[in-house]
């Protein structure tokens, strides 16, 4: 196999009134096609900004992201993000939504009729059709991530950013929508990286498991391979020792290897202040 | 049992809405007009009485006959051209008759209606500079920089500073011998213009600029062109602040008017106030207290009609708008 999404030796340093603070420092990691990978670390360590850098959101300081064996720079459809609070326009409904993707991204390879039935074909995926004409403040939190999980698969993206997707959603609706990503997960075959801080959910939904030390500097800790044969039923992994092993690998890592240090010191909030600079001045 | 509980409850909303939405304000206006015509009949000037509410009602119904025997007259005198052109046409059939327009003094009505048309040109001028300025300030932040302290500067003037060089400006520069329009229209539209401008301009570039972050990276995910980036996610999401602008502006807008219609002696409620200023007889008091009252009730319509465009536009319908 061959890599397909390469994340090679990434650093990112955000200008603070202090001098230069480093997020980032030496992120290495080979994505396979049609690999699902969970980042998962503390918050604050820094999995949203290695997200964003893929995503083309940032810019990397040092190193870079090569997608096929080609550099990316900047923002594209081909790395379409699935954002934690969906991030749909609320003026637009769920089918415009949608729609405003698809005439981007295909308007010159698809007639009108085909750009139609690929809005509907997706949102069938993610069983939204029956609200196509509702605005996001008519439908429920869960839906508003299906359509936002619906704009993101019709850009027929390479890779699948997905940043925290259901992070926001009540542990239900959260189960229900993790079984509808394995759903089309299983159809599609996309190569996925998720941002998690659910150990659960990246067990169950994962090939792998990147985990991240805590910042300042942070990079990838250990990566564990989760060797479970899919269709994975969430109520049969729950006594599965193979599972619970997993499960115990990981929440070793974040509250034994990598125990968040609270209070948390001075150096993570002059982080945020300098992200928050960053975007004001983007 | 439920029902009986909706019931009970509706009707206790109808009662309260009654309360609050009919009885109280009717009380609020009751009082007011026993108030003003208390305080009315205490103050002496040297037309008499100050106008009380009997008095304004009286002159009220003057303004209406007024305005229906003007109406007659003018009638009267088209039919009479007709019939003059008819007669001269049965003698010689190549005579082709002129119809001269009416000449008559503009009534209060006519006046109101100058007003009107003049605020929403100089309003509808106003707008169409300052959204698209508004725009791009809220785009750029070097734009911004830029244009900031010349916002600020104009920002505060009053319209009777504008007007004397608004007029000058006007005569110099719009001379034609078949003039479309009249000067003080001109002059009071521009004056409009100026001043009414800035609410729109600043509270458009505001909400271009407070657009949500994370609706702007789906927009750079989306790779949007400029133009599509501006329609389909800067001008939606500034809308609800651009109307709050859009109000604010035609509010300054009505009242810059009156003004600078008396300054620019533009044939509208402002003319009207300073010719029964002039005036002085015994009914002038009281008929400029109609057009104040006259005056306040259009800009609180104009208000409304604003808010009902507000509804209309904008995408969060469960804001609430007031």
């Amino acid at each position: 196999m061959t890599t397909h999404l390469d994340i090679s030796h990434v650093s990112i340093e955000f200008p603070t009134p202090k001098g230069p603070f480093k997020a980032l420092d030496n992120v290495s990691l080979k994505i396979q096609k049609g690999e699902f990978v969970s980042l998962i670390g503390h918050s604050g360590c820094g999995k949203s900004t290695v997200l964003n850098i893929v995503a083309g959101l940032y810019d990397a300081t040092e190193g870079g992201i090569l997608l096929d064996g080609r550099e990316v720079k900047g923002p594209g459809p081909e790395r379409a993000v699935v954002f934690q609070n969906h991030s749909l326009l609320p003026w637009l409904t769920s089918y415009q939504n949608v729609e405003l993707a698809v005439k981007q991204v295909f308007r010159k390879t698809k007639s009108k009729k085909e750009m139609h039935d690929w809005i509907m074909h997706n949102l069938e995926l993610v069983h939204m059709t029956h609200a196509a004409d509702k605005r996001p403040d008519e439908i429920s939190g869960g839906m508003k991530q299906r359509v936002g999980i619906a704009r993101a698969l019709a850009m027929e993206p390479s890779v699948l950013l997905m940043d925290e997707p259901f992070g926001a959603l009540d542990a239900l609706t959260r189960a229900h929508l993790q079984d509808s990503l394995m759903e089309i997960q299983k159809d599609l075959n996309n190569t996925v990286i998720m941002i998690t801080h659910d150990v659960d959910e990246a067990v169950l939904l994962s090939d792998r498991i990147v985990m991240m030390t805590n910042g300042p500097a942070a990079t990838v800790g250990e990566i564990l391979h989760v060797d479970l044969e899919r269709p994975r039923e969430r109520l049969a992994l729950a006594n599965d020792p193979r599972y619970v092993d997993y499960r115990t690998q990981v929440l070793t890592f974040l509250y034994e290897k990598q125990r968040k240090v609270e209070p948390i010191q001075p150096a993570v909030k002059t982080k945020k202040t300098a992200i928050n600079a960053k975007v004001a001045n983007a | 049992m439920i029902s009986n509980i909706t019931m009970a409850s509706l009707k206790e909303k109808i009662s309260a809405f009654s309360v609050k939405g009919i009885l109280l304000p009717v009380f609020g206006i009751l009082v007011f007009i026993l108030l003003w015509q208390v305080g009315a009949s205490r103050v002496h000037t040297s037309l008499g009485e100050f106008p009380g509410p009997v008095v304004v009602y009286e002159q009220w119904n003057s303004l209406v006959a007024e305005h229906q025997n003007e109406r007659v007259k003018a009638d009267k005198f088209y039919v009479r051209q007709e019939e003059r052109i008819a007669e001269r046409q049965a003698k010689d059939p190549s005579y082709a008759g002129i119809i001269r327009d009416y000449t008559g003094k503009p009534t209060f009505f006519d006046q109101i209606f100058t007003s009107l048309y003049t605020v929403l040109a100089g309003f509808g001028l106003a707008s169409l500079i300052a959204i698209p300025v508004g725009i791009l300030i809220g785009l750029n932040r070097s734009v911004y920089s830029a244009l900031n302290p010349v916002i600020q500067l104009f920002k505060p003037v009053s319209p009777l500073a504008w007007l004397p060089l608004v007029t000058m400006v006007v005569s110099a520069s719009y001379v034609s011998d078949d003039p479309m329009f009249s000067k003080s229209f001109l002059t009071s539209m521009f004056t409009v213009t100026l001043c009414c401008m800035w609410p729109t301009l600043i509270n458009t570039a505001v909400g271009v600029a407070a657009v949500e972050k994370d609706l702007l990276n789906v927009s750079k995910v989306l790779r949007l062109g400029w133009v599509t980036h501006v329609m389909k996610i800067v001008i939606p999401s500034a809308i609800p602040l651009m109307f709050t602008g859009l109000r604010l502006s035609l509010g300054i807008a009505w009242m810059v008017l009156i003004a600078a219609e008396m300054l620019a002696q533009n044939p509208g409620l402002g003319k009207f106030v300073w010719d029964e200023f002039q005036n002085g007889s015994s009914n002038s008091l009281g008929r400029i207290m109609v057009a104040v009252l006259m005056i306040g009730f259009i800009g609180y319509l104009l208000d409304r009609v604003m808010l009902a465009f507000q509804r209309f536009a904008s995408w969060d319908k469960t804001q609430v708008l007031r």
